[in-house]
Parts: structure tokens; sequence; C-alpha cells
């Protein structure tokens, strides 16, 4: 009996993939994969195509060349219910949180319990104030409203709402951005934290270069709609990327 | 952009070009918008909070500024009539006439200006609040649509709620030129009552009805497609509940006169 080796996807795979508003080129033939439980920070300047990135993984945006795999499989050009349900295990926190204002904390982090898996109400409130616990937020703050809460909170809720349902890959978008060091440090831990919990795939948007060394294993940069650099986080100090040297020394020396 | 086109009477064509194209283009989004929304009305999952809350918002809230509206406008009518119908000593067909006034035409329209005016540019400014800060992608991700969950519930409350909100317009505003009569030519209510129950006939009441169906659905439809295309922050909601507002009002208008011109017709 021959053995046939085991094949393993990565979890999501960018190939070819090309994106243009009006004459802006953002994406121009991306190729970018993320293997099973490896979190990934993908960095680069501002408008250079982070968050379309990862739109077009989200199918949020379809892409105009190229297409994005999930665990295979082309979910580029299937029909809503169809990505619907290939995206069943996937959870996103967003930059400003986007958690829904007419409802109640437990109701934004119970939302997928809810209204997509079929949840009774009383079960989805258990297990969104467990959530809350897991993103060291009282059970208290399950009445209030998003608007009752701090900058830092929303974005905990954020975390639990894209926990709750055991992910299998998650997508953060500037997950610090426009919070204090202290309470951004915390957010970082707490993602660094569930993500290792969870055994789940992480992609992460941001500009910190601290917060990429906490949340993530590797790093990927990404300039003029393509990766340019990909590396470790413990290579990132002997790059010699000039994009990676300014993103660490914070100057802009040697860029365009 | 006006600097591309030619300049002269070729530039005149052009930007008459131009400008059907988006036009036609307008109307096929919105044409899309409306199919895709039915759709999910028709198809499960349904949202039954969602659509509770819906006619609370649309149905039970616009009571008050309907009722009112039915109320003055049915007084106003009785006392144009009384001061007109002198001419002819018609002021005796009063309540004939304010019924006939009410079912037809001013209950149906003058419910869904105010709904226009209330609800779809309440619509258009939730929705775009929520596209402008990532709430309708983030519900995406939640594997939720928000065609089902968003436009669905607003689209059935407002269809459904707005002939309701109308057959209680065509009571206050009975109601209301009967109170004129009473001070003015000291009809008792009962005989106005009498009067307008044998004239009307079901159909002033259903084509009023069925009017005010399609007047609903153009409101639910120019506030969630408004909303759901806002785009530039806070000055694309601002934009979007206007145009919401504005767009409804003028469509409300001409479908009154299609329907009108279909319902008269020998």
């Amino acid at each position: 009996m021959t053995m046939t080796p085991k094949l393993e996807w990565p979890k999501l795979e960018w190939k070819g993939v090309s994106k243009q508003f009006g004459a802006n080129k953002v994406l121009d033939g991306l190729d970018l994969s993320v293997a099973p439980g490896r979190s990934l920070a993908l960095m680069g300047r501002s408008g250079q195509g982070k968050s379309v990135t990862i739109k077009l993984a989200l199918g949020l945006m379809r892409p105009d060349a190229g297409a994005v795999f999930l665990d295979g499989v082309d979910v580029t050009h299937q029909s809503e219910s169809e990505r619907r349900a290939s995206f069943a295990g996937i959870g996103m926190l967003f930059q400003g949180a986007a958690l829904f204002d007419s409802l109640s904390i437990w109701e934004n982090v119970g939302f997928r319990l809810i209204n997509a898996d079929g949840v009774g109400r009383r079960e989805a409130r258990e297990r969104a104030i467990e959530a809350l616990g897991l993103v060291k937020l009282d059970a208290d703050v399950a009445g209030l409203y998003p608007s009752e809460l701090s900058g830092g909170m929303q974005k905990r809720v954020g975390l639990a709402r894209a926990i709750v349902g055991q992910p299998s890959l998650l997508f953060f978008d500037e997950p610090t951005t426009g919070l204090d060091p202290v309470t951004a440090g915390t957010i970082n831990e707490l993602i660094r934290d569930k993500v290792t919990s969870l055994g789940c795939t992480a992609i992460s948007i941001t500009h910190d270069m601290h917060s990429a060394r906490t949340i993530a294993d590797e790093v990927a940069m990404l300039d003029a709609g393509k990766i340019v650099w990909r590396g470790t986080v413990a290579e990132l100090d002997t790059a010699d990327h000039p994009l990676v040297r300014a993103f660490i020394t914070g100057r802009a020396e040697g860029l365009d | 952009m006006a600097s591309d086109l030619p300049s002269g009477p070729l530039g005149l064509v052009a930007g008459l070009g131009r400008a059907t194209l988006q036009g036609v283009a307008a109307i096929g989004r919105v044409g899309l918008f409306a199919t895709r929304g039915i759709a999910a009305a028709f198809s499960p999952p349904w949202y039954p909070r969602q659509i509770l809350a819906q006619f609370w918002e649309v149905g039970f809230l616009s009571l008050p500024v309907v009722g009112l509206t039915a109320w003055f406008t049915g007084a106003a009518l009785a006392l144009n009539i009384y001061s007109a119908g002198d001419r002819f000593n018609a002021e005796t067909v009063m309540p004939q006439i304010v019924a006939l006034g009410i079912t037809r035409e001013l209950g149906p329209v003058l419910a869904a200006l105010m709904l226009a005016g209330r609800v779809a540019s309440a619509m258009a400014s939730e929705i775009g609040a929520m596209r402008a800060t990532e709430q309708i992608d983030a519900m995406v991700t939640l594997s939720t649509d928000p065609r089902r969950y968003l436009i669905a519930p607003r689209l059935i409350a407002a269809t459904v709620s707005l002939p309701l909100l109308t057959l209680l317009a065509d009571i206050i505003g009975v109601a209301g030129g009967m109170q004129v009569s009473k001070l003015l030519i000291d009809l008792p209510p009962k005989i106005y009552i009498l009067n307008t129950v044998d004239f009307i006939t079901r159909w002033d009441v259903e084509s009023g009805v069925i009017k005010s169906a399609v007047f609903g659905f153009i409101i639910g439809l120019m506030g969630c497609f408004h909303g759901d295309n806002a785009k530039g922050g806070a000055r694309g909601v601002g934009r979007a509940t206007t145009s919401a507002m504005v767009s409804a009002a003028v469509l409300i208008l001409a479908a009154d006169h299609l329907l009108t011109s279909i319902f008269v017709q020998p």
C-alpha cells in the first residue's frame, strides 16, 4: 500500500489578487498565504491596501483579478449563502470595534449565536457573559450599550464578539489604534492569549511594531500592492528592507 | 467630470448623454436593490424581533403625526367646502366631499408624505451611520445577511404599516370634517356619519389603501437604498437622509398620479 502524503492547505491564501479603485491600483497581483495556527501581522504604510486585503478575504469586496482560498476552497466567486457557510468559523475585530449601537453589550457579543447559529437568547446571554469574562470584562457591562463604554472596553467587547463562536480564523484591523499604551498593551496580550488558547489562525493589520511583535508569529510588509518583505518576528531586527527598517526606527530615510 | 467634455454643442450632447446614462444606471441600481429586498422579505431566515421593532418605529410611533395631519386636513377641507360650496349651495354635500377627498387622495398621500419625512429619513440616517461605522460589514462577518436583518424588516413594516395608518387617517380626517360641520352648519354628528357611510363605496377606501401600500414600499425602499449607499462619513449620511426624504416624496406623488390614472379609468 502506497502512502499518500498528507496535503496541508494554507488556512487562507490570496493568489494573484488585484484590486483597483478608479485609476488607483491598490493591490497588484498580491500573493500571500497563512498557515493554520499561525499569527500574521500585515504591515504597511497608510493607503497601501491592508484593509482592502482583509475585506477581500472576508468577501466584503470582490477582486478584479485573482482569487482568495479558505482551507483550499476558492471563496471569491461563491454565492452569498455559500460564503456565509464558508465563513462561519471566522471572527473579526474592526478598527472602531463596529459594535451595533442599538443593541446591548451582551446582544452584540451574542449576535452571531442568536442570528446565525440559532442559539436561544438565554443561552446566548450566558455564553456572551462568559466571552466577556475571557476579555476581562465584568458581567455588569452586559446590559449596557456601546456608547456607555470607553474605547478600550469597546475593543474588548469587539474581541469577545469575535471569539464567542470559537473561530478558527481571526482578523484584527488596527486593534490598538487610538488607545493609550496601557490599554493597547492589555488588548495585545488578550489577542495573543486568545489566539494561542483557541489555536486559531490570526491575521492582524497594524502600524504598531510593538503590537506586531506581541500578537504575531510572522510579519508581512505590504507596499505598492505587493508583499515586499516577509519574515518571523525574530527576523525583524535583522531585516535590511528599507521599509521594515523605517517601521522599526520610525524614520523615513531611504524611502521613496 | 465636466473638464473631460468637449466644448460647444458637442459638449452639450456629451453632457446630456452622460447624465442620461447616470440616470439609467441609478434606476437600475434602485431596481436591483428593490428586487433583492423583496427576495429577502420573502425568503428565510426572517428576524421577527427586527420586524416587530420596525412596526413599532414605523407604525406605532407615526400614529400621532398621521392622526394630527388627518384631523387638520379633514377640518380644513370641510372649511373650504363650506366656504366655496356656498357659491352653488353645495354646503350640504360637505360630508360626502370630505369623505371622498380623504379616503381617495388626502389620507393616503398626506400620511405617506408625513412618513417620508419621519421614517425614510430616519432609516437612511440609521443605515448610513451603520455603513459609515462598519457595522454592516461587521454583520456580514457575523454570518448575518444585512438585507434580511436590516432591509427586509423595514420594507415589510413600511409596506404594511402605511395602509393601516391610512385607514386610521381616513377615520380621523372624516372626524375632523364632522367637527367643522357641527360648528358651522350645526349638522349633527350622527347625520354626518350616516351621510358619509351611505355615500362612500368600498372601492373609495380600498383604492386609497392599495395606493398607501405602494407608498409605504417606496418609503422603505428610498430610506434603505440611500442609507445603504451613503458614502463619505457624516456628510454622506446627511446627504443620504435628505435624498431619501426628497426622493420618497417625489416618487410618492408620481406614483399617486400613475395609480389614480389607472384607478379612475372608465
